[in-house]
């Protein structure tokens, strides 16, 4: 079956098959609740994961390590400047994106005029983010304004917003990789820089461009999740260090650079969420669920990538 | 066959193998006895890699048997095989790389016997060679001809045990005249000292001056298999089946544009010139190409026509994207000519390719098909077919036609021709006298010099040994 030798159909499957054994506990009541808070969730981890797997896709070696520290950066200016006041909501977006642009490009720049590995460029510089985040408000917890919380928080056909902005960025992003310029030229540099370069590739560009696009949807993951819940947190980028690579991963993408899965993303960010709810509500306690939550990792992992080593 | 009484080393009898519908190899019966040296030759895609590697062990017949006379299988029988891709670990020393494949190293202080036992190899096959085992330098900072050295002397060193039949894939692709020749001195003292080789090549000189046995493969299947005194060249090209194109005649004079290039190394070019790069291997020929071509093109910027286009020698490093089809590794130097708003044409990349395919050959009947489902030569046709699909006024060539078939070979240098005529200027680095002596002016490179240039008859084998070497003999 073709379907099969789809790396994203793992994740996918994997998704249903937790969602099946959660609702199975309730016998079957409380399904729609749990597919929207999936989806609601899991949005934020797919727009970033959507980043993550674009820079990952440029080959071994590449990652951005800066997304937690990029979202509560842009998530807390946005919300500085909006202060609160209704109509400001638009204002507030361009400032989170203008913040990731910020600093993608400042991650460019490490990399390529210091020639820094991305590991350490991005890490070093995410310390720096950080840090300007705490300056900037000392912490204070600041509330979005009515009406973007509202549409943060809202639904639109049955659909949390957010997930229809995650949704609308991986078609774009598909749209992208499969179709345009652009997106050969970022699959062509994955596969063999130097061969990319011969073959007449701008690789640079393509690299400034994914560090760029990457943060620029930490920004926006940051000013959507804020706005979701309430407020900028100091530490509410942190699960998205490993969620954004773990999503890459069981998606179906490879770690290796040069073939990436959008589909995969967005199964796997409603995997990750929906396999805690579901130890949730099987009772396990925190350490088992995080033990569990590890070998149903691997174990996906490892069937996505056995499936492709068959031609 | 000199040694009638020996038993073969190896005896194939019906071997075959299949890739799904593909028949690689349709029942092949061959033996190899000591003090053998056969010439394997056929075009790309006759299925010599797969009879070496159903010998060597590489890959399972899906029929018929392999025997051998010492064991089970090709180690214990003393197979050795030279690959035609280089197989050596880039990060590892000379002697590292040996001893991955020589167990019976001890397992503490086996450094110094290792680096011993590479040398006295090295010397022994081709002296003079000039490579630093004992200073323990990484391979990846070796030229590719020394790559191939010293893959060929690991196949030749004793490891422990003795290599009785050593397979040739190839050796001579990057190799300049003056070290092939010592390449080929080494065999025939080595089948005559009774070792066994199997010599596969797309130079016939060279299987016509070391094979005592020419064995012809077309399809996967041996078509002709007698003594070498039994075959004339002409016979020999008739066997693997490809007509050779007459018409590559003697050219009339022809008229070239102005000059296009120019480089600090004072190589320069017309427009509508064909201009080589000779000199043995390892001289600066490859890093005046890169540099530019590279200097000509830009990692920040891709305007709609490129100024220069690349084809590229090592496949590996420097061509093949290997995750991809065969359709996108030829389209990915022109997706900007046919792209409305950043997206591809994809009707128009498929006509291109698909054009390309007929006009260079490429041996599928599916461009969605992996590009590393190609045996290496239609690879490399599927290289140049990605740069010449490119309207780039200049085209840089660095050793392309490695592992390309003699018929082949004649198609695109008429290709290339038809080209020039059309004003395209060609910047082509060879190591092989044959392809420079199509080309209209050398540049004869020495010691990352230009050590002479020549034009029109003036390109001959003489003039380009002479300069090549001329340092060395008055030093």
């Amino acid at each position: 079956m073709i379907l099969l030798r789809k790396p994203w159909i793992w994740s996918w499957a994997a998704a249903a098959l937790t969602f099946a054994l959660t609702i199975a506990l309730t016998s079957g009541r409380g399904g729609s609740e749990l597919a929207y808070a999936a989806l609601s969730f899991g949005a934020f981890a797919a727009i970033v994961g959507l980043g993550q797997m674009l820079v990952i896709t440029l080959g071994p070696g590449n990652v951005d390590l800066s997304i937690p520290a990029t979202m509560t950066l842009s998530a807390t200016l946005a919300l500085k400047v909006m202060a609160s006041e209704p109509g400001t909501a638009f204002l507030g977006l361009v400032i989170a994106l203008a913040v990731g642009f910020g600093a993608g490009l400042a991650n460019f720049a490490l990399i390529f005029l210091l020639r820094l590995p991305p590991i350490i460029a991005t890490l070093a510089a995410s310390l720096i983010y950080q840090s300007l985040a705490i300056w900037s408000n000392r912490g204070l917890r600041i509330k979005p304004p009515e009406p973007l919380a509202d549409f943060a928080t809202g639904r639109f056909l049955g659909l949390p917003n957010v997930a229809w902005v995650g949704l609308t960025l991986a078609v774009a992003v598909w749209i992208i990789l499969e179709r345009s310029v652009w997106g050969r030229w970022l699959l062509a540099t994955g596969q063999n820089m130097r061969a990319a370069r011969l073959a007449g590739v701008p690789v640079e560009r393509v690299r400034a461009t994914t560090y760029v696009t990457v943060a620029t949807f930490a920004g926006l993951a940051g000013y959507l999740l804020a706005s979701f819940s309430g407020g900028a947190a100091l530490n509410m980028g942190a699960e998205y260090l490993l969620m954004s690579i773990a999503v890459v991963v069981i998606g179906g993408s490879s770690i290796a650079g040069g073939d990436s899965n959008v589909p995969g993303v967005w199964g796997a960010a409603l995997f990750m969420f929906l396999v805690v709810s579901m130890l949730n509500s099987y009772g396990a306690g925190a350490g088992v669920r995080n033990v569990l939550t590890g070998t149903i990792v691997i174990a996906i992992v490892i069937a996505a990538s056995t499936r492709r080593l068959r031609p | 066959m000199p040694d009638h009484e020996s038993r073969p080393i190896v005896a194939l009898a019906e071997a075959k193998k299949h890739f799904g519908p593909v028949r690689a190899l349709d029942g092949v019966t061959l033996s190899v006895a000591p003090g053998d040296c056969i010439g394997l030759v056929g075009h790309n895609g006759a299925g010599k890699s797969t009879l070496v590697n159903l010998i060597n062990g590489g890959l399972a017949p899906s029929g018929g048997t392999i025997r051998f006379d010492q064991g089970d299988d090709a180690l214990t029988a003393g197979v050795r095989s030279v690959f035609q891709e280089l197989s050596l670990c880039p990060n590892l020393s000379v002697a590292e790389n040996l001893r991955i494949s020589h167990s019976s190293l001890p397992r503490i202080g086996w450094r110094k016997p290792a680096r011993a036992e590479m040398l006295a190899s090295l010397d022994a096959i081709f002296p003079g060679h000039g490579i630093d085992v004992a200073g323990d330098v990484e391979i990846e900072r070796l030229t590719i001809a020394e790559r191939q050295m010293v893959e060929i002397a690991i196949g030749f060193a004793p490891r422990g045990s003795e290599a009785r039949l050593v397979i040739l894939d190839e050796p001579t692709s990057s190799l300049d005249a003056g070290i092939a020749d010592q390449l080929l001195a080494h065999v025939k003292r080595f089948c005559a000292a009774g070792g066994a080789v199997i010599f596969i090549s797309h130079m016939l000189g060279e299987v016509f001056e070391v094979a005592s046995r020419i064995v012809v493969l077309k399809d996967g299947r041996i078509v002709a298999e007698r003594a070498t005194q039994d075959f004339t060249r002409q016979g020999l090209i008739d066997a693997m089946g490809h007509m050779t194109s007459d018409d590559a005649s003697v050219e009339t004079a022809r008229q070239f544009g102005a000059e296009v290039l120019r480089t600090p190394e004072g190589l320069s070019a017309r427009q509508g010139e064909i201009v080589g790069l000779a000199g043995l291997a390892g001289h600066g020929q490859a890093a005046a190409l890169a540099r530019f071509y590279l200097a000509k093109t830009s990692t920040w910027r891709a305007s709609r026509t490129s100024d220069a286009v690349f084809v590229a020698g090592d496949r590996a490093r420097d061509g093949v994207l290997p995750l991809w089809s065969i359709l996108r590794n030829i389209s990915i130097a022109s997706l900007k000519l046919g792209a409305r708003a950043g997206l591809v044409d994809r009707s128009a990349e498929n006509e291109m390719a698909e054009g390309w395919k007929t006009r260079i050959g490429i041996r599928t009947d599916d461009l969605t098909r992996p590009i590393l489902s190609l045996s290496g030569g239609n690879q490399q046709k599927a290289l140049f077919a990605r740069a010449l699909a490119n309207p780039a006024p200049i085209v840089v060539m660095d050793d392309p036609m490695r592992g390309v078939d003699v018929g082949t070979k004649q198609d695109v240098y008429a290709m290339i021709r038809a080209e020039a005529a059309r004003g395209r200027t060609f910047l082509w680095y060879s190591t092989e006298t044959e392809e420079v002596c199509q080309c209209d002016r050398v540049f004869v490179f020495r010691n990352g010099e230009i050590s002479a240039e020549l034009t029109g008859t003036e390109i001959t084998e003489e003039n380009i040994l002479a300069a090549s070497f001329e340092m060395q003999e008055a030093s």
